[in-house]
């Protein structure tokens, strides 16, 4: 028994309705009590999809449990099969219908359904989460669908270069991406961009989108990108053992793993490295420009950038990727890594050990958030766990990962993966904190009462009761100098060379030096001994 | 003596897939009503996972919610599972100092494996005698639906109020604090001297109940809370619900009647009220008049806000589901519908859309799982979960409440994109 109060992960089942939703044409009969319908609010509300989720639940009560519950499942399967005729049906069962023990799965499979195929779940809810149940739904599904088509395990391997010898363009499956998942939606549009690019076409794109039709032509490719892990990696390694299949494992996040997916997708198949892809300068240079981040990253006003303390946490796959944006394309000190996803722990880890952190594996969110208060980071790269959790602290915060939020499912195309997806990190994650030019002058005239220790133009609020009042007491002079101080004519035209939004306040700090100095008269080297006093 | 004769309306009644909350949802509104109190809910991963997704956010540091989340080993042996709840109560208490009331919620799972949790919060009492109250209440979507999870958690404190002899009015059902304060002042206006409520602020200071006490719902999905304080020895007023200004009216007046307050008296107190706030409610009638509207069943506040929706503002019954109809409950609003308004009880979810298809209303209340898909259609539709979130209840706040519904047919005719 573990005690929970917020949750980064739901049941396995949500999981089964997260593929099942993902694609088209395919139902779910889910034996569930009345009360599980709420996950259909996920993708209505969340994804704001404007279907109801292609799911039917037998939602019994108590009244059944005494009568014929299988009975109740079978209506159900049967009801769902006329209803909406999918070309693929899955079976699972929730939490507590596991505990009755109807086996939903047995009984379907003994029902006459005109030839629909049957895929039945098992998702053992007390010990498994989420992510796990989606990885295991698609498993189960391209399996269920593509036993009849499996080679005789003597049968020669494909050749991933037999693109060739066919006559036409290589070609991959963007495996893993779903409903609820982090940005699925454009960066399957990104990468799909990126490969034809290249030459390399898409065949199938699942969970999201497909069909189960499509799910047949999976091995019509010459390789399967595992583009989210938490989704794909039980189905691909099933592919490359069934099917001899090659998995292409990089995960294209960040300006270095966009360019290394490349690499590994032409290596895989058979792809000579075009000239950009080549390590070198030149390659390099060439790569760069196809992003936005290098050169933002490289230009002058992200020298603020440097060092500053994040802390970063989220589904294993999206914390590694930005772990590694974080601090090697972007300049920032990695404070601390970790994740929830409990499978991927071991990845996690040697990301962490990488960046001299131990990584800290936990679905307690008053543990990250300790963790988190205790890293005392200047941006926090999280789910939407910590964002509430940086928020109580004061600490800006951009999402990075699922579980999200209504608001992560933005309007405006914006991948995080590929070239466009790397611009974009740059934004979500750079915008949070002050502009470079900004704090430079906050820096600057840091003991003006306007700026306060703290000021955080750039959150909209307050500064945090904390640091409030922590700054010393600013010495505010009154706009005329008082009597026995004036400025010299010099110092009046150098003063006049300030830019006029800050030249108040410069006026106003230096006359303040100057008094506590016992300064009769402003010239160059008092306004510039003020200048050095208050940058210090 | 004639016996008024009250034709029941004929009711579909429908089984087949349900789409409504369970019981665990009141938690929401519960826990923000008497914040010393601690709700946990012994259950799976599911009821986690349930509560957050309902409460919409997850905006709370340390909520006063939570989830002994059963394992395999739980299942594997109840002596385990109830010495693993000890262990993690002891812990949430040491945590939560500030705690006083523990209610045990039991879940489908724990329903089935049967976990007593009467008997663990028995033993729990003992453990922690004097510093917390534990209580126990089933939420799970086996046995209850939605707003019955309050009925639950209420009905467990009924043992707890002590006995008196008093004269008084006891208010029963969650209202919005600023709400039961307006209604508490009227009450005392028109002459009823004590008036107590339950639940109450705070876990620990309970009303107490006996054969003076007049007891008046809220809100219409208290059934066994009714009985319970029947059987305290109290009197039930029958009257129709706090909503709208006909309803709240009816509903003041009644507990009026009840202490035999002279009607003048009630007038002179109401009528004011009722003035100002037909009002308020005239520019949303202006809206809402002639526009078709279907309930979806959920909040088991479909009938009384069809009571309101069709006298008050004019809108057109297409037909209104109720999750179970409670005839005792509501016979006062049984008689206000219009004669031959279409009752559903139970839930057939894909023939209940498709008779919203083919009725194609102006406005659906529904749940939120279905109401950006049938937007998606062109329907107009409502939460049903904002209803039990707002402060509707009361003359005064009956503007507001028409507001609800008039809001998403104001925005449909707003939107225009050519």
């Amino acid at each position: 028994m573990e005690l929970t109060l917020w949750t980064y992960e739901g049941p396995p089942h949500v999981g089964a309705l997260r593929v099942a939703t993902s694609m088209e044409g395919v139902h779910l009969v889910l034996h569930a009590p009345q009360g599980d319908t709420y996950a259909d609010l996920l993708f209505t509300m969340i994804e704001r999809r404007d279907r109801r989720p292609p799911v039917t639940y037998t939602t019994f009560q108590a009244r059944d449990l005494g009568g014929d519950t299988a009975e109740l499942v079978k209506r159900a399967i049967a009801d769902a099969a006329a209803r909406f005729q999918p070309e693929a049906l899955l079976v699972g069962e929730s939490c507590t219908a596991e505990l009755i023990q109807d086996q939903p799965g047995a009984l379907a499979a003994g029902m006459d359904l005109g030839g629909i195929p049957v895929v039945s779940l098992e998702l053992p809810a007390y010990s498994k989460k989420e992510n796990w149940g989606a990885a295991e739904t698609f498993y189960q599904l391209v399996r269920g669908l593509l036993k009849g088509q499996v080679p005789e395990p003597s049968s020669p391997r494909p050749d991933p270069g037999q693109w060739r010898e066919q006559g036409r363009r290589p070609r991959v499956n963007l495996l893993g991406p779903t409903l609820l998942g982090f940005r699925c939606r454009d960066d399957v549009a990104e990468i799909s961009r990126l490969l034809d690019g290249y030459g390399i076409e898409v065949a199938v794109v699942a969970p999201l989108t497909a069909r189960s039709s499509d799910l047949l032509r999976i091995p019509n490719a010459d390789a399967n990108v595992c583009l989210y892990p938490e989704v794909a990696a039980t189905a691909c390694s099933w592919l490359e053992r069934q099917f001899g299949m090659p998995v292409v494992r990089t995960v294209p996040i960040g300006i270095g793993a966009t360019t290394a997916f490349l690499r590994e997708i032409h290596e895989v198949l058979q792809l000579p490295l075009p000239p950009q892809l080549q390590p070198g300068p030149q390659g390099a240079a060439a790569l760069e420009r196809q992003s936005r981040l290098p050169w933002y990253s490289r230009s002058v006003d992200s020298t603020y950038l440097t060092g500053k303390r994040v802390f970063i946490f989220g589904d294993a796959t999206h914390a590694i990727a930005a772990a590694r944006i974080a601090s090697g394309e972007l300049g920032f000190q990695v404070v601390g890594l970790g994740s929830y996803s409990r499978e991927l722990a071991r990845e996690v880890r040697a990301a962490a050990r990488d960046l001299g952190l131990e990584a800290l594996i936990t679905d307690d969110y008053l543990a990250v958030e300790a963790a988190m208060a205790e890293a005392a980071p200047e941006l926090v790269l999280g789910t939407q766990m910590e964002r509430h959790s940086a928020k109580r602290l004061g600490i800006p915060c951009a999402v990075i990962s699922a579980p999200l939020h209504v608001q992560d499912v933005p309007a405006r195309y914006s991948p995080v993966m590929g070239w466009e997806g790397a611009s974009v990190l740059f934004d979500s994650w750079v915008h949070p904190l002050m502009m470079g030019l900004e704090e430079h002058l906050i820096g600057m005239f840091r003991h003006d009462f306007e700026f306060v220790d703290g000021h955080r133009s750039h959150l909209g609020d307050s500064p945090p009761a904390t640091s409030a009042g922590s700054a010393e007491a600013p010495v505010v002079a009154a706009e005329s100098p008082l009597p026995g101080l004036s400025w010299s004519p010099d110092g009046e035209a150098e003063l006049a060379k300030i830019p006029f939004f800050v030249r108040g306040k410069v006026r106003r700090n230096t006359e303040t030096y100057a008094r506590q100095h016992g300064l009769c008269q402003i010239d160059t080297e008092a306004l510039y001994a003020a200048k050095a006093h208050y940058s210090r | 003596m004639a016996v008024p004769l009250v034709v029941d309306p004929p009711v579909l009644r429908e089984s087949g897939q349900r789409e409504v909350f369970c019981g665990l949802t009141s938690i929401v509104w519960l826990h923000r009503r008497m914040p010393d109190a601690f709700f946990l809910v012994v259950g799976s991963r599911t009821c986690a996972h349930l509560i957050q997704s309902a409460a919409g956010v997850m905006i709370f540091a340390e909520p006063r919610f939570g989830t002994a989340i059963l394992g395999e080993r739980d299942l594997a042996g109840l002596a385990d599972a109830n010495a693993e709840l000890d262990r993690l109560v002891a812990q949430l208490l040491q945590r939560r100092p500030e705690i006083r009331t523990l209610f045990l919620v039991g879940s489908c799972p724990s329903e089935v494996i049967k976990l007593d949790l009467a008997k663990a919060a028995e033993r729990l009492n003992q453990q922690h005698h004097g510093r917390v109250q534990v209580l126990n209440y089933s939420g799970s979507g086996i046995e209850t639906t939605f707003t019955q999870g309050e009925d639950g958690a209420l009905q467990a404190l009924v043992p707890l109020l002590p006995a008196t002899d008093q004269d008084q009015l006891l208010i029963v059902g969650t209202l919005a604090d600023a709400v039961e304060d307006r209604l508490v002042g009227l009450f005392q206006r028109m002459g009823i001297g004590r008036v107590v409520s339950l639940p109450p602020r705070r876990s620990t200071d309970l009303p107490a109940v006996g054969p003076g006490t007049r007891v008046l719902l809220a809100q219409p999905f208290l059934s066994g809370t009714a009985r319970a304080l029947v059987d305290r020895g109290a009197q039930l007023i029958s009257a129709p619900y706090p909503l709208g200004v006909e309803g709240s009216r009816a509903w003041m007046a009644a507990a009026a009647d009840a202490f035999g307050i002279a009607a003048a008296q009630v007038a002179q107190v109401l009528d004011p009220l009722v003035e100002r706030g037909l009002q308020a409610l005239a520019p949303h009638r202006e809206l809402l008049t002639g526009k078709r509207l279907f309930l979806l069943p959920d909040s088991q506040l479909e009938i009384p806000l069809a009571r309101f929706l069709s006298r008050e503002c004019g809108m057109e019954l297409v037909e209104v589901g109720t999750p179970y109809l409670d005839r005792q409950l509501m016979a006062s609003e049984l008689e206000l519908l219009p004669p031959g308004t279409s009752l559903s009880e139970g839930q057939h979810l894909e023939n209940q859309l498709d008779r919203v298809r083919a009725a194609r209303p102006d406005l659906v209340v529904c749940g939120m799982g279905l109401a950006n898909p049938l937007e998606a259609e062109g329907i107009a539709t409502k939460w049903s979960i904002e209803l039990v979130f707002s402060p509707i209840h009361g003359c005064d706040q009956a503007a507001d409440l028409a507001e609800l519904f008039s809001r998403p047919l104001r925005r449909h005719s707003l939107l225009q994109f050519n």
